[in-house]
């Protein structure tokens, strides 16, 4: 028998009992469903992970000043600053594959302008910063080389904070004052919205980074060319690695240390970033295995209900034996029959699921992503659910002995 | 040679309870465009018979052969080609598919032939013709009476052209009227050369055959020729 009229009996088969071949794809339904909105909330939830941890710049490693022993009174980690200007031009110059080395100050600061004022993070920062985030001004410019070396009371703004102090006015031009300093606006970043844990990365003003170490945030950066942090872009992701072992060296031997403790750290943030998306890749296949034992169980249910089918339509069987059906025949078309009602399961599933998948997103405001990978492989194992499960009932109305089939009432 | 030959034929059941001999050294041919009527009561072996004969069992001793085919050699597979293609099978309870119209009924047999969906539909409706069905070809079973679902059950049989027509008890299901109607198709059918074997309990449908066989205790006890009698003259309005 060709397969199209196999799979057109098949549909006719289905038809008849409509409400049990419903309630037999249920199962299946369900699986596919799960298995589709579990993928595409997962791969959507990894993506927005991804995405924010990248906005901080791709290939980029953070030097941060570490522990320290000041005259027998320990410092933790980041109170004492310990690196340079200096230490950053020497990462540039000297650590292979270095795109950009951007030693930045940071602080907190109320911000003035006109009537009205804004709490944000400062930042002092070089002409590397700009490079080294992937970040540029929206509206304006960005610092010229000469201010940054005079250390010039001009100031970018964050967009967040562009927003707050003046609304719908032209922040470019205008000035605002920080601790009581006047910095000239020049320019307004471009929006880079949430980082990975959940801050605003638009809440920030941006000054050089000799003007934010001496006019505004102070501390213990006051000593000469000292700076908080230093970012470090390479120009590939397999430059990091050897990277920093060269900067760890460069930086002990600036540093005259020879066997204690360093007085600095380097983090791979870009690893971070892969450990983040990868924990959220095996925790999104982790769903998605779950949501496939529920197609177990609708299989199941398949041949249950198969085996209840060949029951009944013994006399069928033995009928078709009769008139010439090869036992091969009757295998194949029970077979058909049950992998056409396990794929209209996946089909209706898919659709379920996806709907699903938006939902969610919509909800929750996630991006949702249905793959058509996942749409094939969905529709595609629950065909096999199909073949596997209706395999023995098949089986069984095949090997059926036409006369006894024929004599069953 | 006989359209049906059989030497020695024999079926034994070896069950729970022991050896059971339910066909015997059975051996006999029927001729091409005969009208055999298969009697005997119940448990005499004329069902094991049929069932030998329609390819659906194997003999267990002795030989069959169906138009030249050695049948007791053939695989499960060789018989359901030799079914479908020599044989056509008529039931006490009509055996026909609930779902499917009488015209998809009628087209099961060519399905598993091979024939694309044209061919099937045009010889399909020609058998339903033959039968006197022409216009009830998409009338499902359920909206027939019982003699119109055996005739779309004899279209079926006819229609693969098979050198034998094999009916068991084919009007034990009828009211005696209807049973009659039946009989006269057969008769006819046997006088355009259709080759019958009729297998019955009921002696008055034995008698509408050309020959007669009777069995008991798996043997043949009675193998005549006789004057059948007409179907057409028992009830005269049946034949208009």
């Amino acid at each position: 028998m060709r397969l199209i009229e196999a799979i057109r009996s098949a549909l006719s088969a289905i038809t008849a009992n409509a409400l049990r071949s419903l309630l037999t794809m249920l199962g299946i339904v369900i699986g596919v469903a799960a298995v589709i909105a579990m993928v595409a909330i997962g791969s959507g939830a990894r993506n927005l992970v991804d995405q924010q941890i990248r906005s901080l710049g791709a290939n980029l490693a953070i030097v941060t000043p570490g522990n320290v022993t000041q005259g027998g009174a320990r410092l933790g980690a980041g109170q004492a600053s310990t690196l340079t200007n200096e230490d950053a031009e020497a990462i540039r110059h000297e650590v292979d594959g270095v795109v950009a080395a951007a030693p930045f100050v940071q602080g907190y600061a109320h911000v003035v302008a006109g009537g009205s004022n804004w709490g944000t993070r400062i930042y002092g920062i070089d002409l590397d910063w700009f490079s080294a985030r992937e970040w540029d001004v929206a509206d304006g410019r960005t610092f010229d080389p000469e201010e940054i070396r005079r250390g010039d009371i001009v100031v970018i703004l964050g967009q967040t904070v562009a927003r707050n102090l003046f609304s719908e006015e032209d922040p470019i031009d205008q000035i605002v004052r920080v601790r009581n300093v006047p910095f000239r606006v020049i320019g307004v970043m471009a929006p880079k919205g949430q980082s990975a844990f959940g801050q605003d990365q638009d809440d920030v003003i941006f000054v050089p980074l000799d003007a934010g170490r001496r006019r505004v945030i102070g501390r213990n950066y006051a000593k000469d060319g000292s700076v908080g942090s230093v970012f470090v872009k390479f120009a590939n992701e397999e430059d990091i690695e050897p990277g920093i072992e060269s900067m760890t060296e460069l930086l002990r031997q600036r540093h005259r240390i020879m066997g204690e403790e360093d007085d600095f750290s380097i983090r791979n943030l870009t690893e971070i970033a892969n450990t983040a998306s990868a924990s959220a890749n095996t925790l999104s296949m982790l769903l998605a295995a779950v949501a496939a034992v529920s197609l177990l169980v609708g299989g199941i249910g398949i041949m249950n209900i198969m085996l209840v089918s060949v029951t009944e339509r013994t006399r069928e069987i033995g009928l078709r034996l009769a008139v010439g059906a090869r036992p091969r025949d009757i295998l194949s078309q029970f077979l058909i029959e049950a992998t056409t009602l396990s794929t209209i399961g996946g089909a209706l599933g898919v659709g379920l699921g996806a709907g699903a998948a938006y939902l969610v997103a919509q909800l929750a405001g996630w991006p949702s992503l249905v793959s058509t990978n996942a749409i094939i492989l969905a529709v595609g194992f629950s065909a096999l659910v199909g073949i596997f499960f209706g395999f023995y009932p098949a089986q069984r109305a095949a090997r059926l002995d036409p006369i006894e089939a024929l004599r069953r009432e | 040679m006989a359209l049906i030959e059989t030497r020695d034929l024999g079926r034994v059941y070896n069950l729970d309870a022991g050896r059971v001999v339910a066909l015997d050294h059975v051996s006999l041919d029927i001729e091409k465009g005969d009208f055999v009527a298969v009697m005997g009561p119940s448990g005499s072996g004329k069902s094991t018979f049929m069932n030998l004969i329609g390819c659906l069992d194997r003999p267990t001793g002795g030989q069959y052969r169906l138009a030249g085919t050695a049948v007791e050699s053939l695989d499960a597979d060789g018989l359901a080609t030799l079914r479908n293609r020599e044989i056509g099978f008529v039931f006490q309870q009509f055996n026909l598919l609930p779902r499917v119209d009488a015209l998809g009924n009628v087209e099961l047999p060519m399905i598993y032939a091979g024939y694309d969906r044209k061919t099937r539909r045009e010889r399909a409706l020609q058998a339903l013709g033959r039968v006197g069905l022409a216009e009830r070809a998409h009338h499902r079973p359920m909206q027939l009476s019982g003699g119109q679902q055996q005739r779309v059950a004899i279209a079926r049989a006819l229609v693969n052209s098979p050198s034998l027509l094999l009916a068991d008890e084919p009007t034990g299901a009828l009211d005696s009227r209807t049973a009659n109607e039946i009989l006269g198709l057969f008769q006819e059918l046997n006088r355009e050369g259709v080759t019958i074997v009729l297998v019955t309990h009921d002696a008055e449908v034995g008698r509408h055959a050309h020959r007669l066989i009777r069995f008991k205790d798996g043997r043949v006890i009675e193998d005549r020729r006789q004057e059948p009698v007409d179907a057409r003259d028992l009830v005269p309005e049946a034949a208009e």
